[in-house]
């Protein structure tokens, strides 16, 4: 009952004009970037971030919001139509999509991706919504030592999850802490790694390492290759788009797979839409009738794992919203945004800002709405951006990213700063570093050096307080096992196979 | 041809990461540790750089003790990695010189690069192109949303 009186609020905020347009802006906006290969929302999130500082915070989050799951539906077009996903988490989806493609069904494959979309994204919004509040009361509860397990829980899982190499990711993550140490204590005055610069006293703005590990990173790495992949035709027309009732019939349990898998997935920090739509494609295999047709272009094999892409997003908003803390790159972004904006994502947030709770919840029920009406008759269109060549697109990120930064400061110091963190992105991509433990580091850094130095001063610097409190000593230990368990042989191999298979 | 005996990237890299370690640890011992109201601002940077260098030796001993895992991958591509790194040295320059020369002339300069050297595009068409991104920049970042970028000795 609360959660419709909630919802019905937020539809009042989200049916406003002015943010009607925002929610549009940034489901076209998510499309576009999700339909180029090469450039993801973590990056688009990043670099359009400074631009919202003057907007109010509602239309502003949902906004990038819209970014955000509208580049899911973007990412599979690349992946069936070019076998190239837009996105990591479209990955799977090449697997049938392309096939379909080649076979002459392309027009049906990107049709069925939209409808399990948008299935399965309004079914990822209502799991948010109903799951939100409960957690957030519960969340309550939770002191410094809570805090300070669930945030190594949270970066635990990242690191599991995150890359082949775990020292690798771990190695990333501490990077992380220790920019996110620079300038002055929180405690003390004491100034830290500021290297003699008064520039460092505040510390580097999260904006400018995002922008430069995700955006630059990204774009000097697909520098190194100079062709583009060759484009099958664009099916024309709205009746080529839509499945045959024998397709859609196919795609039943697919639909209720990839919603279910997606969500629960997303709740769990670290695992992310890409470990998702490959389990939920698993799933689907396992069950089939005919497990050896997968691959051959099945039209349940896009839409389980497209279905899981977007009901994830749903998913991942739940600990980010009522606990603050993200688990992957694009939510930690997304984190980043509340808290310049003066938000504080947690328990207290729907109690605090329930307009801009639910007004995202609603938001994103309008927007999966959009974006189906979009992207059912505007394939033909996005895919034409396909057309747009390198030479054109980097300079203009390159361009966005400098004044994304610029804007944030006006200090010619951070630009400079944004070329040293563009380096890094590179030199992380080019030796298999993962850049989603750095990001998440840097973000829960100063929250997780708070929360365990307040802990031990409710404990007198006693670290035993970390696992004498049922709910901390719980989540500790569950990270501590995480982080080992690659140790184990069997489970090493599990894991590594579940990456290597996610591309 | 055969690999080298171990991944170099991961030793040149797990070594620069240890020497941050060190750095680290160095550094924070200048702070205090702990004191009467509880842990001080040395506790924590001290924790993450320890961890830090033993992970570091890990990756480094791991690579040198277990060579040739990498089983038939593609040799460097030195080419790629110089054409990345030519393309950053541009955009560093061009950061350089936003203060000399203003932000639109230098996005223009940087555009111009990039088409003409990096992919060999037609001198004429890559000019329409830079010139094309600086006026579209500033009628969107400057007119449009009142941005102040930037500016050079001419103005803009």
């Amino acid at each position: 009952m609360e959660a419709l009186l909630g919802l019905a609020q937020g539809f009042a905020v989200a049916l406003q004009p002015m943010n009607l347009f925002w929610c549009f802006v940034g489901v076209f906006l998510g499309t576009v970037i999700g339909v180029l290969p090469g450039l993801g929302p973590a990056a688009t999130i990043a670099m359009l971030l400074p631009l919202t500082y003057s907007m109010p915070p509602t239309s502003a989050v949902i906004m990038l919001a819209g970014i955000y799951y509208g580049a899911k539906y973007g990412g599979s077009t690349t992946a069936i139509l070019l076998n190239v996903p837009g996105e990591s988490a479209s990955v799977v989806t090449c697997l049938d999509g392309y096939q379909m493609a080649r076979k002459g069904r392309g027009g049906a494959a990107l049709g069925i991706a939209a409808i399990s979309s948008f299935v399965a994204g309004t079914v990822g919004v209502v799991g948010l919504m109903l799951l939100a509040p409960p957690l957030a009361k519960f969340a309550l509860t939770f002191s410094s030592p809570e805090y300070f397990a669930l945030m190594s829980l949270g970066l635990a899982m990242v690191v599991l999850l995150a890359g082949a190499s775990m020292i690798k990711a771990l190695l990333a993550m501490l990077v992380g802490l220790w920019i996110a140490s620079m300038g002055i204590d929180l405690f003390s005055d004491a100034s830290r790694f500021t290297f003699g610069t008064t520039h460092l006293l505040d510390g580097i703005d999260f904006v400018i390492v995002a922008i430069g590990v995700f955006a630059l990173g990204e774009v000097l790495g697909n520098m190194e290759k100079r062709g583009q992949g060759t484009l099958l035709p664009v099916p024309k027309g709205l009746r080529n788009l839509l499945p045959t009732m024998a397709e859609l019939k196919a795609c039943r349990f697919a639909f209720v797979n990839g919603s279910v898998i997606g969500f629960i997935i997303g709740v769990l920090p670290g695992a992310g839409s890409t470990i998702a739509s490959f389990i939920s494609y698993g799933v689907e295999k396992a069950v089939s009738r005919h497990p050896e047709k997968f691959g051959t272009g099945v039209p349940e094999g896009v839409a389980a794992p497209e279905g899981a892409n977007n009901s994830e997003t749903g998913g991942s908003l739940v600990p980010l919203l009522t606990l603050g803390i993200p688990g992957s790159g694009t939510t930690a972004i997304l984190l980043a945004a509340f808290i310049l904006w003066g938000l504080r994502p947690g328990p207290l947030m729907i109690q605090d800002n329930p307009e801009l709770f639910w007004g995202l919840v609603a938001s994103m029920y309008v927007g999966n709405v959009m974006l189906l009406v979009l992207n059912l008759p505007l394939i033909p269109l996005f895919a034409q951006i396909l057309k747009i060549r390198d030479y054109l697109l980097y300079p203009i990120i390159f361009g966005i990213s400098l004044i994304g930064v610029y804007t944030v400061s006006g200090s010619l110091f951070d630009c400079a700063m944004l070329a040293v963190f563009g380096l890094l992105g590179y030199l992380m991509r080019r030796l298999d570093y993962p850049s989603a433990p750095l990001i998440l580091g840097l973000v829960l850094g100063d929250s997780m050096e708070r929360a365990l130095r307040q802990s031990l001063m409710m404990s007198s610097g006693d670290l035993s307080i970390l696992v004498s409190r049922p709910i901390s000593a719980t989540m500790l230990i569950l990270a501590v096992v995480l982080l080992f368990l690659p140790l184990f042989r069997k489970a090493n191999t599990w894991r590594i196979k579940a990456l290597e298979e996610n591309g | 041809m055969t690999q080298s005996t171990y991944n170099k990237g991961d030793v040149i890299s797990g070594a620069v990461l240890a020497a941050l370690g060190v750095y680290i640890i160095t550094e924070a011992r200048n702070w205090s540790f702990t004191s009467s109201e509880g842990p001080g601002p040395a506790f924590f940077p001290i924790w993450y750089g320890v961890a830090m260098v033993v992970l570091s030796l890990l990756l480094v001993a791991g690579s040198v003790l277990r060579p040739s895992v990498n089983k038939g991958t593609a040799p460097t591509n030195w080419q790629g990695i110089g054409r990345a790194l030519t393309v950053w040295a541009a955009f560093a320059a061009s950061v350089a010189l936003l203060n000399v020369i203003g932000f639109l002339m230098s996005f223009a300069l940087l555009t111009l690069f990039i088409m003409v050297v990096m992919y060999g595009r037609p001198l004429k068409q890559s000019v329409i192109a830079a010139v094309g991104n600086a006026v579209g920049f500033y009628l969107v970042f400057v007119l449009a949303l009142g941005l102040s970028l930037p500016v050079g000795p001419l103005g803009f």
